[in-house]
């Protein structure tokens, strides 16, 4: 459905990506150990035996990293595996203190899935599903560092040994804009679901991305494999990048060759680190440490039970509430948006008017401020009070902004503000006749134009009611009685 | 009074309760044997003030009145798989030299809190590959047993648990912490006229312990008969959490119910174990402990394991692929030897420390893991061995309709002289033709000493039982131990 296109000089390409996406889980202890998992801690504070290979050590897995990995597989409809095992990835690297990887190469714990995105922001209702192969735990790699000696390098290895989940998609999206709204999702879901906190910069996420170009309705090219992209923009980038250098490549007569890739984030380009023919053979076989993973009814049921409510189910829900489809979209995109607007329906607002309020007012402010909606002077609870003083009368939209700007310097209650304000409307008709007969007493000739047939000066005595009456009118009444009055 | 050295588990334990001697006595005794057998080499790290240390506390407890905890006043020999906290622990290889493990072993500390006190660290084959202890970085144990013939040929006290065997044997120690992996407990047993069990994989814990091949390593005690192998093994044994593969049961009394009457059970004789060349000696040892089964009430059947003889050679594909693996640890970067030439890099360290700290059977075990995980070579080596190795274990449970448990020899010959097998890898493997099969299945089996050969060395049966069947196995190895009268042991030449 993508029409993205490489203009080459001997036509169009098409340009075919999978991503597979490394997600630490949250959890406060390693996958195989009961070291914790804190990010930024002083180097080798948060090794165990176990994850720093002492002679003798063994594996015991983690129940909640399990149950992670099994909530996220849950999350994007797929098939969870109740037999597993665990497989040894053999190779050699300082920053690996086994001497191998504990992975899942042949039964991963999660099977067949997909995620439905919308690439297209101004057309959110087209959506484009995206399947995923398997999910699969596996153990983080320690970290080497090289900058603390000028002839040695140094090894942390606090990381070693913390649980990923290796999320593969199928090779199904066809431009950049597509692995990015898919990347998009899959990090709001994981967010949602509570499995990685999706925090791209801090490296508890990052994506290998596979890159090949065809002709339309070709057979699929020769993949490359960038490793280790940190942020969507970024993928997007080396994406682009990738897809042009193979295009310009084939056309030259050249070859593809099956390798390694690494993205340069100052550049935007790619550059080869390895090719398929220096591949580790790693060796892989079961892990004879531990025995197969099997999953009991009751643990199943109870990671389906602790799912909450996800974007789309969501969506679906605001829009029924009288939300539209882009807000929608945009509330829910993030985890923390859309658990504050719950809590403002749930405290009563009504779902279109607070969507707009959300979308406009709120965001707007939050904006001015600086803030994540997680930390917003204003509470869910008191902004339904807002709404609610508009909904009854008692507030105008401006006064409800007069209102809300207190509110945000304050943390004060919307009712008490209008209390010790003054700022209530009024809809008090005798008060409003008043005012009107006054400002047209003092408009002759906009009077007259008006009953000559110059309708459009209605707004002008509209806002010389208003501003007479210090924006407290209902604008109900003062339309009403304006309307009646003008007639004569 | 008696030479406390000359006491068993059982005697010794019995004795300090009763108050026939002190604790302190016996690990004194047995610190001087241990002393004074320097020429066996069977000990790597001599530990006499941990052997004292605990038996103080047993002294110590016995005079306050507190109950006698299952090993008090027992000192007792340590494999040096097993990691010791404080204590140097090499699995004698050089790649672990001057490595002291900040941890104690499952299986070690469990003897330790049943009131056990260490005598020292025990030799054996390199990483526990070995039938003969010679792989040893550290020189081999040689065997207090000696022929006959007045030649005094040094003989191979077996492995890989050959300083255990030896140990116990000379009585420098009443039982040892062994290792099986495809028989390294049992055939040493066999080799120098003691008893010894493996038990059902997963009842000892492998935390702690140096890993060989993960999915057959089990811990299990050497001693002098079956009721202090009983004793032993009780201490030993156990669910730990810290093992994923444990087995969460708790642990039967087994010395409790020995009991060498077998009325009721059948007992079979697996007709394949009637392998090509088998010494005549061996094959009359085994007819003898059929009678003797009989004679204890059991009924013998004939029973067929017919993929025993695809055995040997699955055991030597998985054995060393999980060995490849588990070994890819001692790179020189966290511990052990570091060999880094001037200018090197990574991997020149990788390959200097390891070259220089691993023994040539090691190595060689290494090559063959590495070989059978390649790509192009895995289905038809790894995947194939662990389809015979299912194989196996159907044949064990077919058997099990028929019987209780089997009677075999426990190793094809009697202790071979040092030296004569190590240039020969093959013939040094097929020492374990017997021991293997009930490894792969992962079932209790026990070495028990039945008679002596022409040349008056030590000949072990074998018992072999379900799983979780210790006690049946225990039960058989007392009705051959009652009857079979072992009492020779070797003279004190070192």
């Amino acid at each position: 459905m993508s029409d993205y296109r490489i203009q080459g000089d001997t036509g169009e390409w098409e340009v075919v990506i999978g991503l597979e996406v490394h997600a630490q889980v949250t959890s406060n202890a390693k996958l195989f150990s009961g070291s914790a998992t804190a990010f930024g801690a002083e180097p080798n504070t948060q090794v165990s035996l176990v994850d720093a290979a002492m002679p003798g050590m063994l594996p015991v897995p983690n129940r909640e990293c399990i149950r992670q990995a099994v909530r996220t597989g849950m999350a994007i409809d797929a098939q969870i595996n109740r037999w597993s095992r665990f497989d040894r990835k053999n190779y050699f690297y300082a920053d690996l203190p086994q001497g191998y990887q504990i992975s899942q190469l042949y039964h991963p714990l999660v099977g067949e899935g997909h995620l439905d995105v919308s690439p297209d922001d101004k057309n959110p209702e087209a959506v484009k599903r995206i399947g995923i192969e398997r999910i699969h735990v596996e153990q983080d790699a320690g970290k080497l560092m090289h900058d603390q000696h000028p002839t040695r390098s140094y090894v942390d290895l606090n990381r070693s040994g913390v649980a990923l989940m290796e999320i593969v998609s199928r090779p199904d999206m066809r431009s950049p804009a597509e692995a990015g709204a898919y990347l998009t999702k899959l990090r709001s879901i994981l967010r949602y679901v509570g499995s990685c906190d999706g925090n791209m910069d801090q490296g508890s996420m990052r994506a290998d991305v596979n890159v090949s170009v065809r002709k339309p309705g070709e057979p699929l090219g020769t993949r490359t494999e960038t490793k280790n992209v940190n942020s969507v923009r970024f993928v997007m980038q080396a994406i682009e990048h990738e897809a042009k250098r193979q295009v310009a490549l084939l056309e030259e007569g050249g070859t593809i060759v099956q390798e390694t890739r690494l993205f340069n984030p100052d550049t935007g380009q790619t550059r080869s680190m390895r090719s398929k023919e220096d591949a580790h053979d790693y060796r892989y076989f079961p892990d004879p440490d531990l025995l197969p993973l099997e999953l009991d009814e009751a643990f199943v049921a109870e990671c389906r039970a602790s799912l909450p409510e996800l974007p789309d189910a969501k969506r679906q829900r605001y829009e029924a509430a009288g939300v539209s489809a882009y807000q929608a979209g945009v509330l829910t995109a993030e985890v923390e948006s859309a658990r504050w607007f719950d809590a403002l329906l749930a405290a009563g607002a009504p779902g279109a008017q607070a969507a707009n309020w959300v979308s406009s007012e709120l965001f707007g402010a939050l904006n001015r401020l600086g803030k994540g909606i997680e930390e917003s002077p204003v509470s869910p609870s008191a902004a339904a009070e807002l709404l609610a003083l508009v909904a009854d009368g008692t507030l105008s939209g401006s006064l409800a902004k007069q209102v809300f700007e207190v509110m945000l310097e304050t943390g004060e209650a919307p009712a008490a503000i209008v209390e010790a304000r003054g700022l209530k409307q009024t809809s008090d008709t005798g008060a409003i006749d008043v005012v009107i007969a006054d400002v047209i007493a003092k408009n002759p000739n906009q009077l007259a134009q008006y009953r000559g047939g110059k309708e459009a000066l209605f707004g002008f005595f509209v806002g010389q009611t208003m501003k007479a009456m210090g924006g407290k009118a209902n604008p109900g009444v003062v339309n009403e009685r304006l309307k009646a009055m003008l007639a004569g | 009074m008696t030479d406390l050295t000359d006491l068993g588990i059982a005697a010794i334990r019995d004795g300090v309760r009763a108050g026939d001697f002190s604790a302190r006595e016996v690990a004194t005794a047995f610190n001087a044997r241990v002393a004074g057998a320097k020429t066996l080499n069977a000990f790597l790290v001599e530990t006499p003030e941990h052997a004292l240390a605990a038996a103080d506390e047993a002294d110590r407890a016995r005079a306050a009145g507190e109950a006698p905890k299952p090993l008090a006043g027992v000192p007792i020999g340590m494999k040096d798989l097993f990691c010791t906290n404080g204590v140097a622990t090499t699995a004698a290889s050089e790649i672990l030299a001057g490595f002291v493990p900040p941890y104690e072993s499952t299986v070690s500390q469990n003897l330790w809190d049943a009131g056990a006190g260490m005598l020292g660290k025990l030799n054996m084959d390199q990483f526990a590959m070995g039938s003969s202890n010679e792989t040893s970085a550290f020189g081999n144990v040689i065997s207090p047993w000696r022929r006959k013939d007045g030649g005094n040929a040094p003989l191979a006290p077996g492995g890989s648990s050959g300083g255990s065997s030896a140990a116990v044997a000379a009585r420098l120690c009443p039982g040892a912490t062994g290792t099986d992996t495809g028989g390294s407990i049992r055939q040493p047993a066999a080799f120098t006229g003691i008893s010894g069990i493996k038990p059902t994989y997963g009842r000892c814990s492998r935390w702690g312990t140096i890993a060989f091949a993960s999915s057959l390593d089990q811990a299990g005690p050497m001693a002098r008969d079956v009721r202090d192998c009983a004793i032993m093994l009780e201490a030993m044994a156990g669910f730990d959490a810290k093992d994923a593969t444990s087995l969460q049961l708790d642990v039967p009394r087994w010395e409790a119910r020995l009991s060498s009457d077998l009325k009721g059970k059948r007992v079979g004789i697996p007709k394949e174990y009637r392998v090509d060349g088998m010494p005549a000696e061996i094959e009359t040892l085994w007819q003898q402990g059929v009678d003797w089964l009989r004679d204890a009430g059991a009924e013998i059947v004939e029973v067929s394991l017919p993929h025993t003889r695809y055995a040997l050679p699955a055991y030597y594909i998985i054995a060393p692929a999980e060995a490849s693996s588990n070994l890819a640890r001692y790179d020189g970067v966290r511990y052990g030897l570091r060999d880094l030439p001037e200018g090197a890099g990574l991997q020149d360290m990788y390959a200097a420390t390891r070259a220089d700290g691993f023994g040539a059977e090691v190595k060689r075990r290494i090559m063959i893991g590495t070989y059978v995980l390649s790509a192009g070579f895995y289905d038809a080596y790894y995947t194939q061995a662990q389809k015979v190795r299912t194989l196996i274990a159907r044949d064990f449970e077919q058997a099990w309709e028929r019987c209780d448990v089997l009677l075999t020899p426990t190793a094809p010959s009697a202790a071979f002289a040092l030296g004569e097998k190590s240039a020969d890898p093959i013939a040094m493997y097929l020492n374990d033709v017997f021991t293997v099969p009930s490894s792969l299945a992962g079932l209790p089996a026990m070495s028990v000493p039945g008679g002596l050969d022409g040349a008056g060395l030590p000949l072990g049966l074998q018992i072999i039982g379900k799983p979780l069947d210790e006690q049946g196995v225990l039960n058989a190895g007392l009705a051959i131990e009652e009857r079979a009268g072992f009492a020779a042991r070797p003279e004190g030449w070192w």
